[in-house]
C-alpha cells in the first residue's frame, strides 16, 4: 500500500517547482470538475442501488429473483467498454437514436454509474438479506408504513453498506479512465493518462497523482466522521424470510424501472457488442487463444479475490473491534490506493519489483499483488459492513464458554459474516477480471486476459475483433457470480415458512 | 465444515499452480518489448524467430506505457529491444541513455532525415500526418491546401482531431520547427475558438469522419485502411496537407526499433532491429498496415505518393522527444488538453 506513495512522492519530488505546478487554475479546474463527477455518480449508484435492493428483497417486484440477478451484471461490463457502448448506441449518430448531450460530464456521468451502482446493491443486499425480519415485523405490526419501517428499522443497519459502498463510488470515479476518456470529460486521472501519453515527463503526472491521494483521503476522513458508530443490526443465524411489502399500482412501473436500468447497464452493452461482431469483418481470435486468456483471468481474479479477503479481515476487525488512531490509520491507508489509476500502481509496482524483487517481476505474483494494492478496499468495505452486523455479544457469549478467541471467529463471527465475505470476494473478482491498465503493464510477456485481448483489438478500431472476447468476458464473470449468488441467498431456502407477503 | 475445507483446498491448488506456471523467463531470450498493436506485429515476430531460431518472448502496451516502464525499469530492465510507434519516444529514451547505439550498417539502410543523428534509433515504417475527410461531404478540390487553413472559422467547426494523443502532439511539435511557435499557437487557437471537436484517439477521429460527425479529421494516413476493414465501403479519403508550391508539407514521423542499453542479448538484438529493415519486414508492414516502407527500394502502396515526391515537413525527428514538454505546455496553455 505504501509503495505507490513513496514512487509517487519520489518521481513528484524529481520535478521543478512542484508547489507553483499544482496550484494553477488548470489543476482547481480538474479538481473542481472530478468532484462534481465524483459526487453526482455516488449519489445516483446510491439511490439506484439501494433502491434496486429494497425493491428485489423486500417487496412484490415483478420478476424480482431475474431482476435481482441481472441487476448485477453491470458490473462485468469493463468502464471502457460500457461507455463506448453507450456511445455507440445513443451518442451522436448512434445506433438507436441520438442523445447529444452523453458526451462530457452527463455522458461520463451515465456511463459510470451504471457500472458502479451495483457495488452498492450488492453491499446493501448483503445487509438486507441477513438482517433479522424480527424488527421489521415487530414495526409493521406497531403501525409503521414501508417507508417509515425502512427509515427507522432498515436504514441504520444500512449504513455503513451505503458508506462503504458510496465511498467505493466515489473513488472508483477518481480513479477511472476508461468512461471519461471516452466520454471526453476532463478529470485529474485523465490528465494523469494524457501527461504521460503526450510527453515523457514523469513528474507531473506524479503530482497529480497526490491530488487524487490528497482527495482521497479528504473523503475517506469525511466518511469515517459520517459513518459513526451506527448500532449493529443484529443478524440470526436460522431466519426466516422477511416480510414481503406489497407495491400495489406501482408494481409494474418500478418493474419497468429496474429493467430500463438493468438494460442500459447490460443489455446496450452486449446488444452493440453482438451488432458489432456481426457487422464488422475484422476476424476474432482463435477460440483457443480466448480460452487461455480466459484461464488467466479467471485465475489471478480468483487468487485477488481469497488474498483480498483474507487481507481485509484483519483491518476490519481492527477498525470496527479496537477503534484506535493506528487502526484508522491502516484503514485509510489500505483505501488510498483505490483512487489511484491502475497506470500509476502499475509503474510503482514495476519501479520496485524490478529493483528489488527481480524474480518476481514479470511473474503473475506481481499482477495479483497489484491488484491487492488496488481492490482491498472493495473488500474491506463489505467485511466491515458485514462484521458490523456481528453482535459482540454472541462473541462474548461464546467466550465465556471457554472457546478460544480463532474457535469464536471460526464458529460464529465467520459463518454470520458470510454474506459479506463473499460479497466482498465477489467484488474483487469482478474488478479483477476487467482491470486493464495495471494489466498491461504487469502481465508476464506471452500471458493473456480477457481485458488484454479487448483492448488489444478495441484499442486499434477493430471493434468487430474486440466483441467476442468482451462478450466471454460478460459471460464468464456472470457465470461465476451465479454460484455466488447461490451461495449468499440459500440461506433463505433454509427458513421454514413459504414466501408470503405480509400485507 | 468439509466444504469450506474444500473450496480452500482448491483455492489453494489454483495459488500454487499459478506461481509455479508463471517462473521461468529464462536468459537465453530475446525480450521484446512492442509498443505497437500485436494483431499487427505478432506474425511479423514469429516469422524473425522461426526464420533466424532466436527464441523470443514478447511484451505488447501501448508505447505511451512501455516509454515511462523502460524509464521506471532502468538499468534492472529486461527488455532488449524495443519497437516503438513513435520517434518521440525513441528520442525522450535515447535522450535519458536507456538505449545502445546501433552498428553503422544497419542504420544506413535508411535515409539519414529516418533515423537518430548519433545511431541510438532507426525508423522502420513512415507514418504520415494527412487530412481525412468524409467524401459524401466534400470532394478533394475543396479541401483546404495547407493544415493551418484548417483551424480558419469556415472549417474548424468541422474538424475533429485527438488533442491529447502521441502522434498528435508530435505533429505540433513539428509545426512548431516548420512554421514556428506563433502561428503554431494561432492554429491550435483557431481549433478551439472554432469549435473543432475533440477525440481521444485517431480511431475515434477518423470513425467520426466516417460517420458523418465531423467533415475533416487530423489523424495519420494509415488509420483509413483499417477503418475500410471493419466497415467496407466507409466514405472517407485522406489528403496529403501542404503539398502546392510554397506549401508547408505533411509530417512524416516513423515507427522504429532500438536495442535497450544493458541488454545481454546483444547478437541477436541486432539481427531484429536488421530483420525489420529487410524486405520481408518490409514489404509486411506495408501490405498490413499501409505505412512507409522507409528501406528505399520498396514502394508503397499504390494508393499513397512515394515519398520521394511527397513535400515534407523537413524537422529532425531526435527534436521531438526534447519539444514534447514544450508542445505539451502550448497545448494545455491554449486548453486544449
Amino acid at each position: 500500500m505504501v509503495l505507490p506513495l513513496a514512487h509517487l512522492g519520489l518521481r513528484a519530488a524529481g520535478g521543478e517547482d512542484p508547489l507553483g505546478q499544482v496550484l494553477t487554475s488548470r489543476v482547481l479546474d480538474l479538481v473542481i470538475d472530478t468532484l462534481s463527477l465524483a459526487v453526482a455518480v455516488t449519489v445516483l449508484a446510491v439511490l439506484v442501488g439501494v433502491g434496486i435492493a429494497w425493491l428485489v428483497e423486500r417487496s412484490d417486484l415483478p420478476g424480482r429473483r431475474i431482476l435481482g440477478v441481472a441487476a448485477a451484471l453491470p458490473l462485468v461490463v469493463p468502464t471502457y467498454v460500457g461507455a463506448l457502448a453507450l456511445l455507440a448506441a445513443v451518442g451522436p449518430r448512434g445506433l438507436a437514436w441520438e442523445m447529444p448531450a452523453i458526451i462530457g460530464f452527463w455522458g461520463a456521468t451515465a456511463a459510470l454509474t451504471l457500472s458502479t451502482y451495483p457495488y452498492v446493491l450488492l453491499l446493501a443486499r448483503a445487509v438486507l438479506r441477513s438482517a433479522d425480519p424480527s424488527l421489521e415485523e415487530a414495526g409493521r405490526a406497531l403501525g409503521d408504513t414501508p417507508w417509515s419501517s425502512f427509515r427507522r428499522v432498515l436504514l441504520p443497519g444500512l449504513r455503513p453498506a451505503i458508506a462503504a459502498g458510496g465511498l467505493l463510488v466515489f473513488l472508483y470515479v477518481l480513479s477511472d479512465f476508461g468512461a471519461v476518456s471516452i466520454m471526453r470529460f476532463d478529470t485529474v486521472t485523465r490528465a494523469i493518462y494524457v501527461e504521460y501519453r503526450s510527453s515523457f515527463d514523469r513528474a507531473r503526472p506524479a503530482l497529480l497523482g497526490l491530488v487524487l491521494v490528497a482527495l482521497t483521503l479528504a473523503v475517506v476522513a469525511a466518511e469515517l466522521r459520517l459513518r459513526g458508530r451506527p448500532a449493529p443490526t443484529p443478524v440470526v443465524a436460522g431466519r426466516r424470510p422477511a416480510p414481503l411489502t406489497p407495491l400495489g399500482h406501482w408494481r409494474w412501473p418500478a418493474a419497468v424501472g429496474v429493467g430500463v436500468i438493468v438494460f442500459a447497464g447490460i443489455g446496450i452493452p452486449v446488444a452493440v457488442l453482438g451488432y458489432w461482431s456481426i457487422v464488422g469483418s475484422s476476424g476474432a481470435d482463435s477460440a483457443s487463444v480466448i480460452a487461455r486468456a480466459a484461464l488467466i483471468s479467471a485465475q489471478v481474479s480468483i487468487m485477488a479475490a481469497v488474498l483480498a479477503v483474507v487481507a481485509a479481515l484483519p483491518v476490519a476487525v481492527l477498525a470496527v473491534r479496537h477503534r484506535s488512531r493506528l487502526s484508522r490509520a491502516v484503514e485509510v491507508l489500505a483505501l488510498s490506493g483505490y483512487a489511484l489509476p491502475g497506470l500509476v500502481i502499475a509503474l510503482a509496482m514495476v519501479f520496485f519489483a524490478a529493483r528489488f524483487l527481480p524474480g518476481l517481476y514479470q511473474t503473475l505474483a506481481i499482477l495479483v499483488l497489484a491488484y491487492l494494492v488496488r481492490f482491498l478496499p472493495e473488500a474491506l468495505g463489505s467485511v466491515r459492513s458485514s462484521l458490523l452486523q456481528v453482535d459482540p455479544a454472541l462473541e462474548e457469549a461464546g467466550r465465556s464458554l471457554g472457546r478460544s478467541r480463532l474457535s469464536v471467529a471460526c464458529s460464529v463471527t465467520f459463518p454470520l459474516m458470510r454474506g459479506g465475505l463473499l460479497a466482498g470476494a465477489a467484488l474483487v473478482f469482478l474488478t479483477a477480471m476487467k482491470e486493464l491498465p495495471a494489466t498491461l503493464l504487469l502481465l508476464p510477456a506471452g500471458y493473456d486476459t480477457l481485458a488484454v485481448r479487448v483492448w488489444t483489438s478495441a484499442s486499434q478500431g477493430l471493434y468487430a475483433q474486440a466483441a467476442p472476447a468482451a462478450l466471454i468476458l460478460v459471460a464468464v464473470t456472470g457465470v461465476v457470480l451465479w454460484p455466488l449468488w447461490g451461495l449468499a441467498g440459500r440461506r433463505r431456502l433454509l427458513g421454514a415458512a413459504p414466501e408470503v407477503s405480509a400485507a | 465444515m468439509p466444504k469450506a475445507k474444500g473450496r480452500a483446498l482448491v483455492a489453494l491448488a489454483l495459488m500454487v499452480s499459478t506461481l509455479a506456471g508463471c517462473g521461468g523467463g529464462g536468459g537465453d531470450e530475446l525480450v521484446i518489448y512492442s509498443g505497437r498493436n500485436e494483431k499487427l506485429v505478432a506474425p511479423i515476430l514469429e516469422r524473425f524467430a522461426k526464420r533466424t531460431g532466436v527464441d523470443i518472448r514478447v511484451r505488447y502496451a501501448d508505447t505511451t506505457e512501455l516509454t515511462p516502464t523502460l524509464l521506471e525499469e532502468g538499468a534492472s530492465s529486461r527488455a532488449d529491444v524495443f519497437f516503438s510507434q513513435d520517434a518521440g519516444a525513441l528520442a525522450a529514451l535515447a535522450g535519458r541513455g536507456r538505449l545502445a547505439p546501433l552498428p553503422q550498417d544497419v542504420l544506413d539502410l535508411v535515409e539519414p532525415r529516418f533515423r537518430d543523428p548519433k545511431g541510438r534509433w532507426v525508423g522502420v515504417t513512415g507514418r504520415a500526418r494527412v487530412i481525412s475527410y468524409n467524401t459524401q461531404r466534400l470532394e478533394e478540390a475543396d479541401l483546404p491546401a495547407s493544415v493551418l487553413d484548417v483551424a480558419r472559422p469556415q472549417w474548424a467547426s468541422r474538424v475533429g482531431f485527438p488533442p491529447t494523443n502521441a502522434s498528435f502532439v508530435a505533429f505540433v511539435s513539428a509545426l512548431v520547427e516548420q512554421v514556428g511557435a506563433e502561428r503554431t499557437r494561432a492554429f491550435l487557437e483557431g481549433l478551439k475558438a472554432g469549435g473543432a471537436k475533440r477525440y481521444d484517439n485517431n480511431v475515434l477521429v477518423l470513425e467520426a469522419v466516417a460517420k458523418g460527425e465531423v467533415d475533416l479529421g487530423l489523424v495519420n494516413h494509415y488509420y483509413l485502411y483499417n477503418e475500410f476493414k471493419e466497415r467496407p465501403g466507409a466514405p472517407v479519403a485522406n489528403h496529403f496537407p501542404g503539398q502546392g508550391p510554397g506549401g508547408e508539407g505533411t509530417f512524416v514521423n516513423v515507427a522504429g526499433g532500438a536495442i535497450v542499453a544493458g541488454t545481454d542479448q546483444d547478437e541477436a538484438a541486432r539481427r531484429f532491429v536488421r530483420f525489420l529493415l529487410e524486405e520481408e519486414a518490409q514489404t509486411y508492414f506495408r501490405d498490413q498496415t499501409a505505412e512507409y516502407p522507409l528501406r528505399p527500394g520498396t514502394t508503397p502502396i499504390p494508393e499513397l505518393p512515394p515519398l520521394e515526391r511527397l513535400r515534407t515537413i523537413d524537422v529532425p525527428l531526435e527534436r521531438l522527444g526534447r519539444d514534447l514538454e514544450a508542445s505539451q505546455q502550448l497545448l494545455r496553455e491554449v486548453g486544449l488538453t
